[in-house]
């Protein structure tokens, strides 16, 4: 057996299972047996010191890296260690991305920006900029950033805006199709700390309004309590503890961090 | 010696005796170089009573309507060559320099290889390429247009593929994470970055090929270089200036709009 079953698999978003990383240049590995079980709907925040593995276990899940051993179960698609590309083109189409600062294409507009989030999609080779892109993409993109409160400047540069608001493009981006998924890697990290909660709240209650599976990142524990239903704590390539956000004491965050 | 700084006579100590020689024979190489083909003082003093007895003869350059008409003419097919030549150059260096461009060419590590044979395109003169072409496909506008190609892609497929592998990674791997293929990252990730700098290579690229188009005509490719071998070759000298002076206008003008151009587009 590669993996144990999962109870229902029609509930799971995600679910690994003895999940390992090791990279070719890597000297040890990164994941050594993770085992994690996501539900829809439900926003998972991990946490762990840097190096720990959070990036590599979140680019695993949605096939950007290979794994080791053991198999990933995103939105239904089963796979060992990458995805077929049929795999891979289903998940790209409902899952959203978010990265740290710096990800937009920064003389273009905010608006190409989010029309960006349609590459991939069959057809979509005029989604490049939105001025070649098809007009109800356009739509989307528009009300993807009405979402976010910046519909106002939907014609301005990227670099214009402030950095909590080139976050909030980059939301737009990742919901502009309509994902079941969205996967946050350190979203708030590089921002001041009140634009860094705001970028959390709006995803937080995106996410929770439309029922949409979130799983982020972040190193900064208050942000993972309040914005997540649960959390779970990496540490050596392994799973510290998995428990529903209120519950989490501070003992447990300073076994993850020291 | 407590005079010199335990820094200093480090420094002199680090000077080895093999860097030594090698000072010692580049310095013998330049001074015979220039003992052997640099022009000696009696040689100036005896070319010179030929200087200016040519000026002499160029001098006024001639006016007449219908050699100026003729010379407008070949300032036309001139500025056609340029234009012409640094154009499809231009378009051609886009796939090429994104070829050559590493990291980000679609052929991975064969980048290197596109990258050798523009530098082989750059390396050999205009000139050269201008006879070779002057050789194939016959004298005239065709062999000069075909030179400035070539010369364009040399000198804007470096640069344009240095620009692209200068654009931000950040945005680009975003779009790579979202599912878009090699063409939308280059279209929509890179060339956004990489326009400002690859439009700069461009005006260059343009006033790069009025300047080599115009001695072009020299080796028989077409334009106003032709007939300025042409004056030479008759010993008419009054054409000649007439030319030279033509000559140095128009380049003047060409840098003084792409310099204007350059500065709108900052
Ligand atoms: N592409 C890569 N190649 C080799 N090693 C990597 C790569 N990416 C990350 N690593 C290594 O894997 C470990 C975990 O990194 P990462 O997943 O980025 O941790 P985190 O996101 O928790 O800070 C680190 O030791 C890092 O150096
Ligand atoms: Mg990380």
């Amino acid at each position: 057996m590669l993996h144990t079953p999962l109870a229902d698999t029609k509930d799971v978003a995600i679910a690994t299972s003895a999940l390992k990383k090791q990279y070719k240049n890597g000297q040890f590995p990164v994941l050594k047996g993770v085992n994690l079980t996501i539900r829809h709907g439900e926003r998972v925040a991990l946490i762990g010191s840097n190096g720990s593995g959070k990036s590599t276990l979140l680019k695993c899940l949605i096939g950007l890296h290979a794994v080791n051993e053991g198999s990933v179960q995103t939105l239904g698609e089963t796979f060992g260690s990458m995805p077929t590309a049929a795999q891979r083109a289903q998940l790209r189409k409902q899952t959203g991305f978010v990265f740290q600062k710096h990800c937009l294409v920064k003389r273009h507009s905010v608006l190409s920006n989010v029309v960006h989030g349609m590459l991939g999609l069959p057809g979509s080779w005029r989604a490049f900029t939105q001025a070649t892109a098809p007009s109800r993409w356009r739509a989307k993109a528009m009300s993807a950033l009405e979402d976010v409160n910046l519909a106002d400047r939907a014609r301005s540069r990227a670099d214009a805006l402030s950095g909590g608001q080139q976050q909030r493009v980059a939301i737009a981006r990742a919901i502009v199709r309509g994902p079941r998924l969205i996967i946050a890697d350190e979203p708030a990290a590089s921002l001041d700390p009140v634009s860094g909660s705001e970028v959390m709240q709006l995803f937080s209650e995106f996410a929770q309004a439309r029922g949409i599976t979130l799983l982020f990142t972040s190193h900064d524990m208050d942000h993972a309590a309040a914005y997540s239903d649960r959390i779970v704590a990496l540490k050596n390539g392994q799973i510290l503890f998995d428990k529903a956000s209120r519950e989490v004491s501070d003992q447990d965050l300073r076994d993850t961090f020291q | 010696m407590s005079g010199v700084s335990p820094d200093l006579r480090s420094r002199f100590s680090g000077m080895s005796s093999i860097n030594f020689v090698l000072i010692l024979v580049v310095a013998a190489i330049v001074l015979s170089s220039i003992n052997s083909v640099a022009p000696s003082l009696g040689q100036l003093a005896d070319g010179l009573p030929s200087m200016i007895n040519l000026l002499d003869r160029m001098w006024p350059p001639n006016t007449d309507a219908n050699f100026l008409t003729r010379v407008g003419m070949r300032l036309v097919e001139t500025f056609q060559i340029a234009l012409a030549g640094a154009a499809i150059g231009i378009a051609l260096s886009l796939p090429i320099g994104w070829l050559a461009a590493k990291k980000v060419s679609p052929i991975g590590p064969a980048s290197w290889l596109v990258k050798a044979i523009i530098s082989l395109l750059r390396t050999i003169p205009d000139l050269v390429w201008a006879l070779l072409f002057v050789v194939t496909v016959g004298l005239g506008a065709v062999a000069g247009t075909m030179t400035i190609v070539v010369d364009t892609i040399g000198f804007c497929g470096r640069f344009f593929a240095e620009a692209m592998e200068d654009a931000d990674k950040e945005p680009q791997e975003a779009l790579a994470a979202i599912g878009a293929n090699k063409v939308s990252i280059l279209m929509g990730g890179i060339l956004p970055d990489a326009a400002p700098s690859m439009i700069n290579t461009a005006l260059f690229a343009l006033e790069k090929a009025v300047r080599s188009s115009v001695v072009l005509g020299l080796v028989g490719a077409g334009g106003i270089g032709q007939e300025l071998k042409a004056a030479f070759d008759l010993f008419q000298y009054k054409n000649a200036s007439a030319i030279i002076l033509v000559i140095f206008v128009i380049v003047l003008v060409m840098e003084f709009i792409t310099d204007w151009l350059r500065s709108k587009l900052q």
